[in-house]
């Protein structure tokens, strides 16, 4: 095997690790900080995606800048609405299952349910494009035989951004600091004089918020369908446990892992059996150590 | 029969993420004797009763009761060997009555087979109300134990050990939240059941500390500050700057 | 309960209601003897073969919404991913169908007679070392109760010895259920694939897709269920249930009774696995074929809004549940497909956040509460303390559907 297919090849994995952590991003915040099960996840990422698109479509109304720079816009609505959903859905569902895990997840498996038929409903069942911008296609080309397309290196750039924002907004910010002692002692945060209720309301719509970007930056891979979220949604969840669900560093280390032996072991079989050998290993690993690969002991 | 001491626990350590919530610990408990475990918050106490009772596994040390290495074996495995615990807040099953409650724990039809079989024998029933008795619900035996005060769930779990007949008994924190009559109880209890066991007792309440204390272990920051009589300690200028601070 | 002094209507009502359900388990006989004629009077005999048939079909996933009734409702464990038991039960069904109606002789025009079609579309040459023993009936009955028992076995004994549980337990099995149907759709060859086995025929030379057939397999199939409800009240009347419920209400204190903790709920975990696959094997018995789509997170959680609907600690509750979602879904995705997910999803929320006890939930209990809460108002609370105490025959554990998380 010569070095261009390793480096495709790592590539390859490079480009799942994005996706596994994007999506994983909004989650880590919900479920590993708060603790709170999400189902309708997904769906938060297919608002971003169906954002984007829709902008993209508006370029023949507003103009060719608009076709060229409709990206980033689309970043910030896609961020703005799937963040505004979020804070409607932790105020009238979430909130009222706080005690209530299983209750949570099911709750929101319905959500889920019901916004992909509003998604179908709205824009059919077909899949969409959005149209790339002329600066996002085409590709790199180190070598004669290495082809990389610039969409893919956006996609990272996009998450090595993404991500140092969410760490950098965790450990450094005073809104990091409420998150982080409301998530220890609620009793204590609030009796400091944090308003916890304002922080769980935030905390949800900012990590259903990071759901709708990660859903703008798919469309520069991939299309968009009323199901796209879905797919994702088990694969991230077993990102975030697999990562020891309450460490940020976890979720990182575990899509860079899981995603490579997915790209490793797709090199020699086929997708779906890759794909379960990659499941299956992770599910093997969490039977044997339940805490999560990168998790520290702590106190029960 | 096990030497002096039922329990001995040396050199007992456990660390979280760097913190050291039980250092080096050595602790005795023996049969007819309520030692009593006192302490500031954080000071390693119900931590200790986690690593007696396999709740949480020790970094490094030695737990042996009657004389056994019960260092690796699973909770349930540690209180059929004769360790009963009684947790800080009641912990009770509301929706059962005080009989179910307390037939709950008597220790038969442990299995999923024989728990499917199980019919209330004379045995049991002589055996839970002989237990009523002595904790002061023998007229509640069929209320709901979500209708109890708190006093009497305490009691009510209290009630669910001693229907195992262990050899030794941890309680966490019994008298919170009783009233002075019920306290006064409590303690009565407390001194009829230490004739047949040993007791361990986790508490604040200095007052009933020195009603029921044989021996008086002041633990701070994971480690043993001192040990003794209750007069000796609460004379003690180390025990009054633990408690009274900075 | 007669008292010299008149007793307030708050406390008559709820005295009455308080007899009613002391003999609770004289309701419940009742309930089952109303079950056991609707279902093998009523609907026999009220409806075509046709229409019995999908009934029968439903009645299968009652199957494995009793077992989450004890496994969830009881034993606090929910699993999302009881689709795999089903379809495991299922496909060791088919299985052995399959084989008997792969003779050589009907299918000679194969390159390789005497195969599955599928896999002879897969250019496969002999039968996989796997499917052989499905030849025996015996083999196959026994398969269809082990194979999933084993598999809850392992995956319980796992998770509940390191005391995972609550969302983890439920991602987890959610993901099992999304392996197994990408394998049994990735393995074409071995599996039949995403059409699943198909062309089911004869069950040792007995043709099943005669109307006669249908209707003997629809009572072979309500007896079963009819049996899997008196195995279920038996286990919720003895310490069993009330074990079940200590330990989703206080587990640790159970623990620390000296019970086994995991050991009970990988039991109840293996036995709500068998009865699913019971239920998918009289599925592919009573439908003629077993498919991947009744394997993966999909179908496994449509099967917990069926218990949930029910009422999640009900047994009764969740065999009228299945029947009501399964109705609604063939209604809805006959006359307005659109519609089905908007309401099998709001049928998640309003089930969680408004009725979390089911159709069972909806009963006497509730009722009472609200009557009494509106009696109390006109009577003055002077009269609280003659209020007779109920307490000595009230209902125990088993009576108060929780809804817990």
């Amino acid at each position: 095997m010569d070095l261009s297919i390793w480096a495709m090849q790592a590539f390859n994995g490079l480009s799942t690790f994005c996706v596994l952590l994007l999506m994983a991003l909004g989650l880590a915040i919900i479920f590993g900080q708060m603790g709170v099960i999400n189902m309708a996840h997904g769906e938060f990422l297919t608002i971003g995606a169906y954002t984007t698109f829709l902008l993209s479509q508006a370029g023949s109304v507003l103009g060719d800048w608009f076709q060229t720079w409709y990206f980033p816009v689309a970043i910030v609505v896609s961020f703005v609405l799937a963040g505004a959903v979020g804070w409607l859905v932790e105020r009238f569902m979430v909130r009222h299952l706080y005690r209530r895990p299983l209750d949570t997840l099911l709750a929101t498996w319905g959500l889920s349910l019901v916004m992909q038929q509003a998604f179908r409903s709205g824009f059919g069942a077909r899949e969409v494009s959005a149209t790339l911008p002329d600066w996002l296609m085409g590709s790199l080309k180190p070598t004669a035989t290495i082809d990389i397309p610039i969409n893919g290196l956006f996609m990272m750039a996009l998450t090595a951004a993404l991500t140092g924002l969410v760490v950098f907004g965790l450990t450094s910010t005073r809104f990091g600091v409420w998150v982080r002692a409301t998530v220890q002692n609620r009793a204590m945060a609030s009796a400091a004089g944090i308003n916890t209720r304002k922080v769980d309301e935030l905390t949800f719509a900012i990590g259903c918020g990071l759901a709708g970007v990660a859903g703008a930056a798919f469309t520069t891979i991939g299309s968009t369908g009323p199901t796209s979220g879905s797919l994702y949604i088990v694969d991230t969840f077993l990102v975030v446990v697999f990562g020891g669900a309450e460490r940020l560093i976890g979720t990182i280390l575990s899509a860079f892992s899981i995603a490579q032996t997915q790209a490793a072991t797709e090199f020699f079989m086929t997708g779906s059996m890759a794909k379960v050998l990659t499941l299956s290993t992770i599910i093997v690993i969490l039977m044997l150590r339940p805490q999560g690969l990168f998790s520290i002991k702590v106190r029960r | 029969m096990f030497g002096e001491f039922l329990l001995r626990v040396e050199h007992l350590s456990v660390e979280f993420d760097g913190f050291k919530a039980v250092d080096d610990l050595t602790f005795y408990a023996a049969k007819n004797q309520i030692c009593a475990i006192i302490g500031p918050n954080g000071a390693g106490k119900t931590t200790l009763l986690d690593l007696i009772t396999g709740r949480t596994s020790p970094t490094s040390g030695e737990i042996r009761f009657k004389e056994a290495d019960i260092g690796g074996l699973r909770e349930n495995q540690i209180v059929r060997r004769g360790i009963g615990r009684k947790f800080q807040t009641p912990s009770v099953y509301e929706a059962l009555t005080v009989f179910e409650n307390l037939e709950m724990a008597y220790p038969d039809a442990r299995t999923w087979l024989s728990a499917w079989s199980f019919r209330r024998s004379e045995a049991v029933v002589k055996k839970v109300e002989e237990v009523a008795e002595l904790i002061y619900l023998k007229d509640k035996l069929h209320e709901r134990a979500e209708k109890l005060s708190h006093g009497q769930k305490q009691w009510l779990e209290i009630g669910a050990l001693l229907i195992q007949e262990p050899d030794l008994l941890l309680l966490d924190e019994p008298v919170a939240g009783m009233s002075v009559q019920d306290r006064e109880l409590t303690a009565a209890l407390l001194l009829e059941l230490v004739k047949e066991r040993a007791v361990v007792v986790v508490e604040h309440d200095m007052d009933f500390v020195r009603k029921i204390a044989d021996r008086v272990t002041v633990l701070h920051q994971g480690k043993i500050l001192m040990e003794g009589k209750m007069d000796a300690i609460q004379s003690d200028p180390r025990v009054v700057e633990v408690y009274l601070g900075h | 309960m007669e008292r010299a002094t008149p007793s307030p209507w708050s406390a008559r009502f709820r005295s009455f209601t308080a007899r009613l359900s002391s003999e609770k388990s004289t309701r419940e006989n009742a309930s089952f003897v109303l079950l056991a004629v609707l279902l093998l009077l009523v609907f026999p005999l009220g409806l075509d073969v046709f229409r019995l048939n999908l009934v029968g079909k439903y009645l299968t996933y009652a199957f494995v919404a009793l077992g989450l009734v004890l496994c969830w409702g009881y034993g606090g464990i929910l699993s999302l991913g009881q689709g795999v038991f089903f379809g495991l039960g299922g496909y060791c069904m088919a299985m052995f169908l399959k084989l008997e109606a792969s003779d050589p002789k009907s299918t000679a025009i194969q390159s390789t007679p005497g195969i599955p079609d599928f896999m002879d579309w897969n250019q496969l040459k002999e039968l996989p070392a796997f499917w052989v023993p499905f030849e025996s009936l015996p083999f196959t009955l026994l398969a269809v109760l082990v194979v999933p028992g084993l598999l809850a076995l392992v995956v319980g004994l796992a998770m509940f010895k390191r005391r995972v549980g609550g969302v983890y337990f439920a991602i987890i099995t959610q993901a099992i259920a999304s392996i197994l149907s990408i394998l049994i759709i990735g393995r074409q060859g071995y599996t039949g694939g995403v059409n699943g086995i198909t062309d089911l025929k004869t069950l040792l030379g007995w043709d099943i897709r005669t109307d006669e057939a249908k209707v003997i397999l629809y009572y072979v199939n309500a007896v079963l269920l009819l049996g899997a409800v008196l195995l279920g009240l038996s286990l919720i009347r003895s310490k069993l249930g009330r074990l079940l419920v200590a330990l989703r209400d206080k587990e640790e204190r159970v623990l620390f009774t000296g019970y086994d903790v995991a050991s009970l709920k990988t039991f109840v975990f293996v036995l709500a696995a068998m009865l699913s696959a019971v239920g998918g094997a009289m599925f592919t018995l009573q439908v003629g074929f077993m498919s991947p789509s009744f394997v993966g997170i999909v179908p496994s959680i449509e099967m917990v809004i069926c218990a949930a609907v029910g009422g999640r600690s009900s047994l009764f509750g969740a065999i009228y549940g299945s029947l009501l979602v399964n109705f609604g879904k063939t209604y809805f995705s006959e006359s307005f497909p659109e519609l089905w997910l908007f309401v099998i999803g709001f049928l998640f929320i309003a089930v969680v956040m408004v009725f979390p006890n089911g159709l069972a939930g909806l009963d006497l209990m509730k009722m009472r509460s609200f009557i009494e809460s509106k009696l109390r108002r006109f009577q003055k609370p002077s009269v609280g303390l003659s209020i007779p105490k109920p307490a000595p025959s009230r209902p125990g554990v088993t009576a108060a559907p929780r809804s817990n998380g």
